[in-house]
């Protein structure tokens, strides 16, 4: 520690340790009653370990201390206006907390008989309903851990239908502007994968899909609206373009908060589709999960759907796991069933009314943002935006400030950046998707602070250029992680200063 | 509206800012067909009392193990989760964060998932693990897929024994069918209810990829996996031990020790809830050299502008947002918070704690056994060692569930179900969440 | 910006050193500017043969990685075995220590395809100017744009 000066005012708090860095030899803040019997009399010794060494050997209040001040050193919805493209950072509600915590939610056990877990049956039947009513589509499945997963099993049925067709084709359309996930979803059912353009105004032509489309493909991988928040207005001609091929189409749900109650996927020509939980109804993004990406599909895929399905049967619910046509399994036991009960009670409270709103405030909240910042921030697209809305750093790199300054900088003004350099077609884009949450002040909060930056990077870009300044570390060395990988702690490893 | 804080004064300000008349103006442009018909028939939204009143009778309808005895693993286990783990996973800090792209803001979850690395290579002995995928049952798919990256193309054979989770085979089963170079083959088990060994050996040859066992198995039965992998690094196959019991690793030993090459398996036994079989998380360790094959995010240390050690997410050319089609895997958003839920449960439990709480189980479920043999007459199906769950055989398997329900206790699972050769054969689970009392009265009633 | 004469250049830019019948493999200045900091080298295994204009190898930075393309065909007869452990030597010396490959020629006609220091110097002065075009074309927009309003 330095000597402290008149002209070195800095905070002398000690630098966060590790778990491993602190404690006591014996320390545990778990204390067991005395159970008679050796180990050694049911196992044989060589199969048993010795200690667990390196790990933490800690009192209660320590790992309490430890990890709060962790907690506070993350920006969080709860904190900050997180207006992240394309993650629906909106309000994660506190109902939904206690609700998912209810006993006869958490302490039940997956394989106990299901006459015994009706309750929970009919929470998934009737999630599974209203998922399908809000979509426009026929059928859901609860199974998806996540998006992503979500559009493994899109695809996978897609796959499945085509090859009980004897037709199972080799390649996925999938615009510039799709999320990454969409190609590496394509690679792991084993499609190849073909990139086409969107055009100059940011969305895709009916041609350019016509164009592409032969027999050797399976299916189209759309976003709706897309990641440049635009709404895709040649769908329809698109998904006709697809069918009349023999493919099929595939919606990333992703955006999914954009279209409550203004046009529904069902009505769109898409046969499958996935949505995120953890964006559009509101379960908490947990900083990174867990979240669920349950799919809907239309008739012509209900066939292959992931086992078990729920089903109804008088007035009982069973699992079903009869389907011969089915893709399997894409994970243990029925989904992140936790995080369905969150959403499901979501969506009790919002109701259709509520979600039809939803949608409407989103938009508001995304124009609002997009016309006070269209005069010091060049818009990707003069088109009207849906629920998010995309910037470039152009003017600014004029005195050398990039978006990942901009960014940055934000950090000091206590927001959390936009989603940044994505979509890839905008060059240094920045998504600002505010959610319909927001109230005006917060959102004239953020762009006070984004027109004083714009000031800023003409008035003194060096000053933007090293930002953030207040933050507990800034500016790190991404590259030394990447080129020295360090992934875990290692004992006699020196203690972070 | 619920959650929608615009007042009518604030719609019109905004509305004339933007410069039009009405909130459809922004959503004109979308095909009319399209929005004459996206009506959302759903019931008016409750107040947040009757959600309450409407999911608590919903739950109560649903047997928790509050009032119930629950005999049951397969894969979930009912563990005891210390109050520090919610109130720490309830901070809105941790639980309404993002995925830790702007790494200067997220050093609280980008540290708790390094500390949560280090603790998994420490609990596994693997040189390398990652921040955690879905479940285990994904794990085991991805792990395979690892495995294909790394070894030749001619070698494309999975060898993946029956006595592993039925989830967990379906779930590679149904990853691996879409690609076509992949083959699948079941090895059986033996009367130990391990892994048949001398099968596994046969099976064997230049083009095996690599092997599944579970350590435990899905029976409880704690595999060779010394000897599994003596047989599989002779073959040039690679040998991924899966671990649906977390806790299990508490007192057996490590997975590393025994020189797998990954070591994956389910992480809920590590203080989360059972909640139906989710959310939990996967777990993931390897080898080092294979590291730049791993699927899932990694976090790394590193120093920031002022020298000061800070943790960012790493080895990002692997994943989708960068590599996109050629990508390891395609994860995005995982389990984060539920990883930091163990990482919390770990460090409570500590060192000594861990370990004790194995060995109760273990003692535990000897003796509970010991009990249900001597007084009630039921034999063991397997003669293997195993850690916490046991499979007897009972005549009239269904008939003792009723009874048994009548009392309010679910003794176990039936096998029948999952493997149509052990009919009348249950798997039971005994943790420190089973009482001794409890066990008494599942003795009793077995022993009627 | 460094083009040093006596190398061949490719238009995916790398550059290539011609020994009698083996010829060194690297990239040039401009195209380890564009990468920024790398930090992984993915190279082929001695003997592995490279096909002209095919990918035999990849650089990896923080966000990104790129294919590095084969200008010649021809078996690899030694890799630079620096560049795992110090990847950043491409980045510092381009053309000297951070070569990447020596390969076998097969085939010396393929050496025609190839551009000279001062044919690459065009192409790359071509390569920025397009990039500027981009951002000048952005600004009459902005320029437009701005005389609507005042009206």
């Amino acid at each position: 520690m330095s000597t402290p000066s008149p002209n070195d005012p800095r905070p002398r708090a000690p630098a966060a340790k590790l778990l491993f860095e602190s404690g006591s030899a014996g320390r545990s803040a778990v204390l067991w009653p005395a159970e008679a019997g050796r180990v050694e009399d049911a196992i044989p010794a060589n199969l048993l370990r010795g200690d667990i060494d390196g790990f933490p050997e800690l009192g209660e209040l320590e790992v309490l201390r430890h990890f709060t001040r962790l907690s506070q050193r993350n920006f969080a919805i709860e904190s900050q206006f997180y207006p992240l493209g394309s993650c629906t950072m909106k309000y994660n509600p506190k109902l939904n907390e206690t609700v998912a915590r209810y006993p006869g939610f958490a302490q039940v056990h997956p394989l106990a008989p299901p006459d015994l877990l009706q309750g929970a049956l009919a929470l998934l039947y009737e999630l599974e309903r209203a998922l399908a009513e809000i979509s426009g589509m026929d059928h859901v499945s609860l199974q998806p851990s996540a998006g992503a997963q979500g559009e493994l099993t899109g695809l996978m049925l897609i796959r499945a239908c085509l090859r009980a067709r004897g037709d199972p084709r080799k390649k996925i359309i999938v615009p510039d502007t799709a999320h990454g996930t969409n190609p590496a979803s394509s690679t792991l059912c084993g499609y190849d994968v073909v990139q086409i353009s969107s055009n100059e105004r940011g969305v895709i032509d009916a041609a350019t899909v016509a164009k592409a489309m032969d027999e050797s493909v399976a299916a189209l991988m759309i976003t709706n609206p897309n990641t440049l928040g635009l709404f895709e207005t040649n769908i329809e001609a698109i998904t006709e373009a697809v069918h009349a091929s023999g493919g099929m189409v595939y919606l990333d749900g992703a955006n999914l908060n954009a279209l409550m109650g203004i046009a529904k996927p069902g009505h769109m020509g898409i046969d499958v589709l996935h949505m995120n939980l953890h964006k559009t109804f509101s379960t908490p993004h947990g900083g990174g999960g867990p979240g669920a990406g349950p799919v809907a599909v239309k008739h012509v895929l209900a066939d292959y759907l992931p086992v078990p399905r729920i089903v109804k049967r008088d007035e009982r619910f069973e699992f079903d796991e009869s389907a011969p046509q089915s893709v399997g399994r894409v994970r243990s036991f029925f989904g992140n069933f936790g995080i369905l009960v969150r959403a499901y009670a979501y969506i009790l409270s919002l109701g259709g009314n509520g979600l039809e709103e939803v949608s409407r405030m989103a938009l508001l909240n995304a124009n609002y943002l997009r016309k006070k910042l269209e005069k010091s921030y060049q818009i990707a697209f003069n088109e009207p935006c849906m629920h998010e809305c995309i910037f470039t750093d152009r003017l600014q790199q004029r005195s050398g400030v990039s978006t990942l300054d901009i960014a940055k900088r934000l950090l000091d003004y206590g927001h959390h950046p936009p989603t940044i350099y994505f979509p890839l077609v905008v060059s240094g884009a920045l998504m600002i998707e505010p959610t319909e949450t927001e109230t005006r002040e917060t959102l004239d909060e953020f762009i006070d602070a984004m027109l004083a930056i714009a000031q800023e990077a003409k008035d003194y870009p060096e000053l933007v250029k090293n930002a953030p300044y207040s933050t507990p570390v800034r500016r790190l060395d991404e590259a030394r992680a990447a080129r020295k990988p360090v992934l875990r702690w290692e004992p006699g490893s020196s203690e972070g200063q | 509206m619920r959650y929608t804080p615009h007042t009518p004064a604030d719609r019109d300000h905004m509305l004339r800012t933007i410069g039009v008349d009405a909130v459809e103006s922004l959503y004109r442009h979308i095909p009319a067909a399209l929005r004459e018909r996206a009506r959302i028939d759903l019931p008016e939204g409750l107040t947040e009392l009757a959600v309450r009143k409407r999911l608590a009778a919903q739950a109560a309808r649903n047997a928790a193990s509050g009032d119930w005895s629950l005999f049951l693993g397969g894969g979930i286990y009912h563990h005891f989760s210390p109050s520090a783990v919610d109130a720490i996973i309830s901070r809105s800090e941790f639980a309404t964060s993002y995925t830790p792209y702007q790494p200067e803001v997220s050093q609280g979850t980008l540290q708790a998932q390094f500390e949560f690395q280090t603790m998994i290579c420490q609990l596994t002995g693997m040189e390398v693990a990652n921040a955690g995928v879905y479940d285990g049952a994904s794990a085991a798919a991805e792990a395979v897929l690892m495995a294909r990256r790394i070894q030749p193309t001619s070698r494309r054979r999975v060898l993946i024994s029956r006595a592993l989770h039925p989830h967990y085979r379906a779930v590679i089963a149904s990853y691996l069918k879409n690609l076509t170079d992949v083959e699948l083959e079941e090895i059986p088990f033996d009367g130990s209810g391990a892994t048949d060994i001398e099968a596994l050996t046969q099976r064997l040859n230049d083009r095996s990829m690599c092997a599944l066992v579970g350590y435990p198995n899905f029976f409880g039965v704690i595999e060779d996996l010394t000897s599994i992998q003596n047989a599989c690094a002779k073959g040039g196959a690679q040998l991924i031990s899966v671990t649906t019991e977390a806790l299990a690793l508490g007192a057996l030993k490590p997975p590393g020790e025994c020189n797998v090459d990954i070591a994956i398996g389910e992480g809920q036994s590590l203080g989360l809830p059972m909640s139906l079989g989710g959310p939990a998380f996967g777990f993931f360790g390897s080898r080092k050299k294979f590291v730049r094959s791993l699927p899932g995010r990694l976090v790394g240390e590193t120093v920031d502008a002022e020298g000061r050690r800070g943790f960012v997410l790493t080895l990002a050319t692997r994943e989708q947002h960068i590599r996109r089609e050629k990508a390891t895997s395609n994860i995005c958003t995982s389990q984060t918070l539920c990883v930091l839920a163990a990482t919390v449960f770990m460090s409570l439990l500590g060192k000594t704690g861990l370990r004790r709480m194995a060995e109760i189980n273990v003692l535990r479920a000897h003796e509970a056994f010991r009990k249900l043999r001597e007084r009630a007459g039921l034999e063991a199906v397997f003669s293997g060692p195993w850690f916490n769950e046991f499979v007897v055989r009972t005549p009239r398997a269904r008939d003792t569930f009723t009874k048994l329900a009548a009392k309010k206790i679910i003794p176990g699972i039936a096998l029948e179900n999952f493997y149509p050769e052990l009919k009348d054969c249950l798997l039971l689970c005994v943790t420190e969440m089973n009482e001794p009392e409890e066990i008494e009265r599942l003795v009793d009633a077995f022993a009627e | 910006m460094e083009i040093p004469e006596g190398l061949k250049y490719s238009k995916e830019h790398e550059w290539v050193l011609v020994e009698g019948q083996s010829a060194t493999i690297g990239i040039t200045e401009y195209a380890q500017e564009e990468l920024g900091d790398i930090v992984y080298v993915e190279l082929p295994e001695v003997g592995e043969k490279v096909v002209k204009d095919d990918p035999f190898g990849a650089v990896e930075s923080v966000k990104a990685v790129s294919d590095v393309y084969a200008p010649v065909s021809g078996a690899v007869l030694e890799i630079n075995d620096v560049l795992p452990d110090n990847p950043e030597t491409i980045n510092d010396d381009p053309y000297g220590d951070g070569w990447m490959i020596r390969v076998e020629l097969s085939d010396l006609d393929d050496l025609k395809d190839l551009m000279d220091a001062e044919e690459y110097a065009e192409y790359v002065a071509q390569q920025k100017e397009e990039n500027d075009d981009e951002d000048e074309d952005d600004e009459e927009e902005d320029t437009e744009e701005e005389e609507d309003e005042e009206k």
